[in-house]
């Protein structure tokens, strides 16, 4: 039982990881109806931002933690965002209009440089850092086993609620907001009516990119390593979030993310850790197959 | 005189305030070989429904599609007048020309934002001063006051028109789910929630029954009279083009063969020849049987 609670404590934060990353997945789909395949590699340039600017932070004598978290997620929430909008606008805009696959090659294409860009910059080896937050609550005990939530989690989970239901806030209630879902339903419609949807696009990549670098701090300050690929696997997984939720939908991401999160640590303590992605590709498989547009996707109704 | 930093796409001053709202210039479109419009030139002024009829495929819908920058015409000019200050069309992106030039239109079939409530649907289309007001969302996430009165503003607009639609009780709809003939008034609706100073609708008429097509009428008088803009309007009902336009163009084949008054145009004889075909034993025109006895030169 105690082993139980303490796996799934691990995989909800797990999946809150997954979860954020998965946003930016389904909120890009949704709007230009394209994966973006280098937004695994912007959550990797957040974790890398988050490391690098808490490590200056450290060392210009920033002792008081809370103050130097905020900072560091800050900064790499902004800086992350140049980065989502620099690949909107060189691997997207200037396709716009050309055929469907031309903007996939070149995301894919920036993915690849992207990550061998921060593979020269700050070298191949994995990067640690000491753990910043320490401690944590003990929340059950057994004999032979203590379940304990560590102040990390719970920050973790915390910083995804209030993003969530910010974004979430953002999307159903803002001008901001129904300006993107107006260039979701009818791209050409919403710029007659004065839209600019090349910059709502953008804004889009940002807003991705932005939660894609929390979820890299969070990495970065859970793990307590990194390297240059990290964001191949995160972003595989945090796409198939996106699918097994119903690529599209907010809500379906968040609850991807989270069923990912938490298939990929049971499978790990019940049964064997070496095949943990098999699990999570699995899912992906069988929802693919069973549920084509995912747990909380609309089907697409074809008109004739 | 233009100066170096001046927008080319807009010139100020030395307006005549009588100039009129819309004036079209041998606008030619091509697509390949297909000229889809020849060189057509016609104006449209404030307070007018202007209505530009033709056959099927006469370039109506493309000249709409120029007018709001799908298109980029392969050559004319097309000048709006807003309050003294010419927009030129023709060198503008499509948003600019809703965002600036205040220009709306409403699509043959209908684009209204399926998935949004009717209400969403008209504040969607007042984005541009919410946007202003929310200082680009970060005033609106804190719910700032200036950004909460300019959302009333915007509500309380939409609200008018949902008046004058009478869509009042069913605001919280999804815009998908309203009968055909509000759907189409919506449109019109939001199109006017743009604030704009020329409003463009291909055929609104389109699949109404006899009595919407009234309420048609009625609300197109009401946005002419009321709001004093101009309307453009492209519609195969001959009932609501004779009833309310005061300027009617016909096109046939990409050229303009007409631009007058309704009656003038209604009795004019290459119209009507370009609608119903030439009949035989019709009487030509006198100029043209003369020009045609002497072209043959009496060989006959």
């Amino acid at each position: 039982m105690e082993y139980f609670v303490q796996q799934l404590i691990n995989g909800v934060t797990l999946g809150s990881i997954y979860g954020l990353i998965a946003i930016g997945y389904t909120m890009v789909y949704g709007i230009i109806g394209m994966i973006n395949f280098a937004h695994g590699d912007v959550f990797m340039i957040g974790a890398f931002i988050a490391l690098i600017s808490l490590l200056i932070l450290g060392s210009l004598g920033l002792t008081f933690i809370p103050l130097a978290l905020l900072i560091v997620l800050i900064v790499s929430m902004l800086m992350a965002s140049v980065y989502g909008w620099t690949v909107e606008r060189v691997a997207y805009r200037p396709l716009r209009g050309s055929f469907r696959l031309a903007p996939l090659i070149s995301a894919i294409g920036m993915s690849i440089f992207l990550q061998n860009y921060v593979q020269i910059a700050q070298g191949a080896r994995v990067k640690p850092i000491q753990p910043v937050v320490n401690g944590g609550i003990v929340v059950m005990e057994s004999p032979s086993f203590i379940v304990t939530l560590s102040y990390m989690q719970i920050l973790i989970v915390l910083t995804t609620l209030v993003l969530m239901a910010g974004f979430s806030y953002l999307i159903a209630r803002t001008a901001l907001g129904r300006q993107q879902r107006a260039c979701e339903q009818d791209r050409r419609m919403a710029s007659l009516l004065g839209i600019n949807v090349d910059r709502t696009i953008s804004l889009t990549f940002v807003m991705g990119a932005a939660l894609a670098a929390v979820a890299g701090m969070m990495f970065v300050l859970y793990y307590g390593v990194i390297d240059f690929f990290i964001g191949f696997l995160a972003g595989v997984k945090a796409f198939t979030a996106a699918v097994l939720g119903g690529i599209g939908s907010m809500p379906g991401a968040m609850l991807g993310g989270l069923l990912i999160g938490l298939i990929e640590t049971f499978w790990s303590a019940y049964f064997s850790i070496e095949y943990k992605d098999v699990a999570a590709f699995s899912i992906l498989v069988l929802v693919l197959i069973f549920l084509p547009t995912g747990l909380l996707g609309k089907p697409e109704i074809e008109k004739v | 005189m233009i100066g170096i930093f001046d927008d080319p796409r807009i010139a100020t001053g030395a307006v005549s305030k009588d100039a009129p709202l819309l004036q079209v210039e041998h606008l030619t479109m091509r697509f390949g070989g297909l000229l889809a419009i020849n060189d057509v030139s016609f104006s449209a002024a404030k307070r007018e429904i202007t209505a530009i009829i033709g056959p099927n495929g006469a370039g109506k819908t493309t000249v709409f599609n120029c007018l709001t920058g799908f298109y980029k015409p392969t050559t004319g000019r097309l000048t709006l007048n807003r309050e003294g200050t010419l927009f030129y069309l023709e060198r503008m992106e499509d948003f600019r020309i809703s965002q600036e030039a205040h220009v709306a239109r409403t699509f043959q079939n209908i684009r209204l934002f399926p998935a949004m409530s009717v209400l969403e649907n008209l504040v969607v289309a007042q984005h541009n001063a919410l946007m202003r007001a929310s200082a680009f969302t970060f005033a609106g996430l804190f719910g700032l006051k200036r950004y909460r009165t300019a959302e009333r503003d915007a509500v309380e607009r939409a609200r008018y028109w949902l008046e004058r639609i009478n869509l009042v009780d069913r605001a919280d709809w999804n815009a998908g789910n309203l009968p055909y003939g509000d759907q189409r008034r919506l449109e019109i609706a939001r199109a006017m929630c743009t604030d704009p100073v020329l409003l463009c609708l291909d055929e609104p008429a389109a699949g109404l029954n006899p009595r919407e097509s009234l309420e048609l009428n009625e609300l197109l008088r009401f946005i002419r009279d009321e709001h004093g803009i101009g309307v453009l309007l492209i519609e195969h009902d001959m009932s609501v083009v004779m009833e309310i336009s005061d300027h009617v163009i016909v096109l046939d084949y990409g050229r303009k063969i007409a631009d007058g008054a309704p009656e003038a145009v209604r009795s004019d004889p290459t119209v009507i020849k370009a609608y119903l075909g030439e009949e035989e034993d019709e009487e030509l025109p006198p100029e043209i049987a003369a020009d045609l006895e002497k072209k043959t030169g009496g060989e006959a």
